[in-house]
């Protein structure tokens, strides 16, 4: 008998269908990957069998955990039911603990609430739990000392503290650096070995999800669409999903001789908080000695964890920060002489960012949105001019003209990129910063906007710096790559030979995260 | 949602136009004392009454209306004209020492409790309306610029605004362009509940003596006259009780409708 059975599980949502005939089967020590873009329904999946659904939502069919319905039970039964019998882990760490409490208090919570133990007793059993997630710290500790990876770990042990015969995980690795999310992805296949939990692995990334999983459940639009091993997998959604996500774009220009960015040495310092009342404010170095060029018409990758420093490197390229030491070079001329940015230079460089959702102003109309960097020029279009030189711009990315009049929240995400491609390609600059611009995309929009990048590019003769920590992406789409770690340069070259042949020890254990697809797909 | 503000409009534009008809018409003169007829319950002839003059309480409650709606307007005013550029300034570097300034000259006008700023600044420039609306104006400031800063912190943060330094904005051009239109919701529902507060403070002010000087009428000295014959007279008290808390409640209800007016991303649902 299967653990969790799901047999034609249909939701309603304020009477629009959002799950339909959905049929789905875990067995005990078995780890099923649901896989599916943004609004296909599996988180709702998930819901749904912990039943969690939000107010309104009217469920019907057949779930089954360990033989007992889950729908015909009262609220006060489910609630015995929840953590004790199955737990769950979400997609985002930095909000789901408590900032008040220690880890292990958290932990101890859920032992507490299902379990009549002294207080002590379930201390301890938390701080043994914890010691199972592999987490090097002691569980006095509160979360904001620990790293997102450190309390997706913590998050783990709530889930597990009760040893749940199943567990699922809605995305919980999404948020994460690749480095964590193999050590996070290890943790739980080892869990699932030890404990013979059942694991219901929820990814919108196939490439996580297809090392892992026994069985792969794929769906689109609230439907289950192939249900199967990942090699057997032959379903033309499928089939569709696994080409893009390892999507190559067709380009023609690799790139002239002639440097456009040239990057000399550049040190980044931040003021740090003075110790006591008269001590000195301290330096934290985010960039140190920085040196790379982008020859024109050429992709570069930047690659790197958080907080390794990109984003400060980014803002300092751009003219929006002065750097404290070196030099900064568009086409042979500083971006930032003095105290002001050099406004000539300026207008050669646009920025798309990685959030669709925070990088428009919501109070205005996509018109205005787009032509925001004319801002920039000395004599901006005016006039009929204005209109046509907007309207091209959205064209060009593949929207319409009439476009302009809408407001942001009309567009999916995968517009509001292009909008913001839009913005950036307006007063034709020579460089295009993208920042983890393609990285909150489903895989098949992605790959549509990596094609649109690499169209773009040779027909406007575009240079890319390609920020991302999505390493099969930046294989794909560069020319040449540099890896940055703690604020340096570790290694650089070209992207085949850095991905075939990398020479520093940080840059090969980047690579051995990279979720490989098994062959024969 | 449309109800709210269809309601709330409503009530406030009723006071409102009752205030300004009073420059050119009232039922009865409010100058004129009539003895005889005092404290009499509501009638025919005087639909809410007389108080302890014999004059007619709903002529009253017209004319005071312009005293109190003018002062809270006018304090409002104050408040946002000086709080909010003042918050926008202080959120454009945070820590910095403009913002330093900004904030600590604010706490130190929250520190001091408003009766007492009130008191002070009646005691050098005399009681009038005029000082009652400077010093709940003054009062205002930190509460905007507070409530500004904060909101306008958040937003700084933000890639859009990112976006147009990329586009070469300046900090001014950013502050009116994105972060001020962003802010509009959150000014529209603060300003609503300061104006109301603007009322309850006048009234408090005129009920100890320090705001609107008779003969002017105001609905907080209305209150405090009949506060000693509440026991035998309360519909005396009840009208301009009742003037206040329609007023308040109006302008409440409008506040919310006009923030999800103004807000493109709910006015799909309603086109």
């Amino acid at each position: 008998m299967s653990l969790l059975q799901v047999e034609n599980l249909r939701v309603e949502l304020g009477g629009a269908p959002v799950l339909q005939d959905v049929s789905l089967r875990v067995a005990s020590g078995q780890i099923v990957g649901v896989i599916g873009e943004s609004g296909s329904g599996k988180s709702m999946t998930a819901l749904a069998v912990m039943q969690l659904l939000p107010p309104g939502a009217r469920c019907t069919g057949q779930v089954a955990l360990k033989g007992q319905d889950m729908l015909a039970l009262t609220e006060r039964q489910l609630c015995r039911m929840r953590g004790r019998d199955v737990g769950i882990v979400f997609q985002e760490p930095m909000t789901a603990l408590n900032p008040l409490q220690t880890i292990g208090q958290q932990v101890a919570e859920t032992i507490l609430i299902h379990e009549i133990v002294s207080r002590a007793e379930a201390m301890a059993r938390a701080a043994r739990t914890l010691e199972r997630v592999e987490l090097q710290v002691p569980p006095t500790r509160y979360p904001h000392e620990l790293s997102g990876g450190q309390r997706q770990r913590v998050c783990i042990a709530m889930a597990i503290a009760l040893r749940p015969e199943l567990l699922i995980a809605d995305e919980p690795t999404t948020a994460l650096d690749v480095t964590t999310q193999k050590g996070v992805l290890d943790l739980l296949k080892q869990l699932v070995a030890e404990d013979g939990m059942g694991l219901l692995l929820i990814s919108h990334d196939l490439g996580v999800v297809a090392d892992m999983a026994d069985q792969i459940v794929i769906m689109q639009r609230g439907q289950v669409v192939e249900t199967g091993r990942f090699c057997d997998l032959r379903h033309s959604y499928s089939k569709a999903l696994l080409a893009a996500s390892d999507h190559v774009p067709d380009r023609t220009g690799a790139g002239s001789e002639a440097p456009l960015l040239q990057l000399r040495d550049v040190v980044r310092d931040y003021p740090t908080p003075r110790k006591g009342w008269l001590g000195k404010p301290g330096r934290f170095r985010a960039v140190d000695r920085v040196s790379f060029e982008i020859r024109r018409g050429e992709n570069l990758g930047l690659v790197g964890e958080s907080g390794c420093g990109k984003s400060t490197l980014t803002r300092a390229i751009l003219g929006l920060e002065a750097v404290q030491e070196g030099t900064i070079l568009l086409g042979g001329q500083p971006v930032y002489d003095g105290q002001r940015a050099n406004r000539s230079i300026r207008r050669r460089m646009q920025m798309v960012f990685q959030d669709p959702y925070s990088s428009f102003n919501p109070r205005h109309r996509v018109g205005r949105l787009v032509s925001e960097p004319f801002h920039l020029l000395e004599t901006a279009p005016q006039g009929v001019e204005k209109e046509r030189v907007i309207a091209e711009a959205l064209e060009s990315v593949g929207l319409q003209a009439a476009d302009r009049h809408k407001f942001i929240h009309e567009f999916s995400g995968g517009q509001r990129q292009r909008i913001a491609l839009a913005r950036a390609l307006i007063i034709r600059p020579d460089l295009i910063v993208l920042d983890e611009a393609v990285s909150a995309l489903d895989v098949q929009v992605r790959a549509q906007m990596l094609d649109l990048l690499a169209d773009l590019g040779d027909r406007f003769g575009l240079t890319y710096l390609f920020i991302s920590h999505d390493l099969s992406v930046v294989r794909n789409v560069t020319d040449r790559v540099v890896v940055m770690r703690a604020g340096r340069i570790v290694e650089e070259g070209k992207t085949g030979e850095v991905f075939e042949n990398p020479k520093n020890i940080y840059t090969k254990q980047l690579l051995a995260t990279i979720p490989r697809l098994p062959e024969n797909a | 949602m449309r109800r709210n503000l269809i309601l709330g409009t409503g009530l406030s534009a009723m006071f409102a136009g009752a205030a300004l008809l009073s420059f050119f018409w009232v039922p009865f003169d409010i100058g004129a004392l009539d003895i005889a007829n005092k404290i009499k319950p509501p009638s025919g002839a005087h639909w809410l009454g007389t108080d302890h003059f014999g004059r007619d309480i709903l002529s009253m409650i017209m004319v005071g209306g312009r005293t109190s709606i003018a002062v809270a307007l006018v304090a409002v005013g104050i408040g946002m004209g000086l709080g909010v550029p003042l918050g926008l300034a202080a959120a454009v570097q945070r820590g910095g020492w403009l913002d330093e300034g900004i904030m600590r000259a604010n706490d130190l006008i929250f520190a001091f409790p408003s009766l007492l700023i009130a008191i002070m600044i009646t005691a050098v420039f005399g009681a009038s309306a005029v000082n009652a609306i400077i010093a709940i104006g003054i009062f205002n400031i930190p509460v905007f610029a507070r409530l500004t800063r904060g909101a306008a912190l958040g937003l700084w943060t933000r890639d859009f605004v990112l976006a147009a330094r990329v586009a070469g904005k300046g900090a001014v051009r950013i502050s009116c362009e994105h972060i001020l239109p962003n802010l509009v919701n959150l000014l529209i529902v603060q300003g609503t509940i300061q104006f109301s507060l603007g009322i309850l403070a006048e009234a408090g002010l005129s009920y100890v003596g320090l705001g609107a000087q008779p003969p002017v009428p105001s609905w907080g000295r209305m209150l405090a006259d009949s506060q000693t014959m509440i026991s035998f007279a309360p519909h005396m008290a009840l009208s301009p009780g009742l003037a206040i808390l329609l007023t308040v409640l109006g302008l409440n209800l409008m506040g919310d409708g006009l923030r999800d007016l103004l807000d493109p991303r709910l006015q799909r649902g309603q086109r």
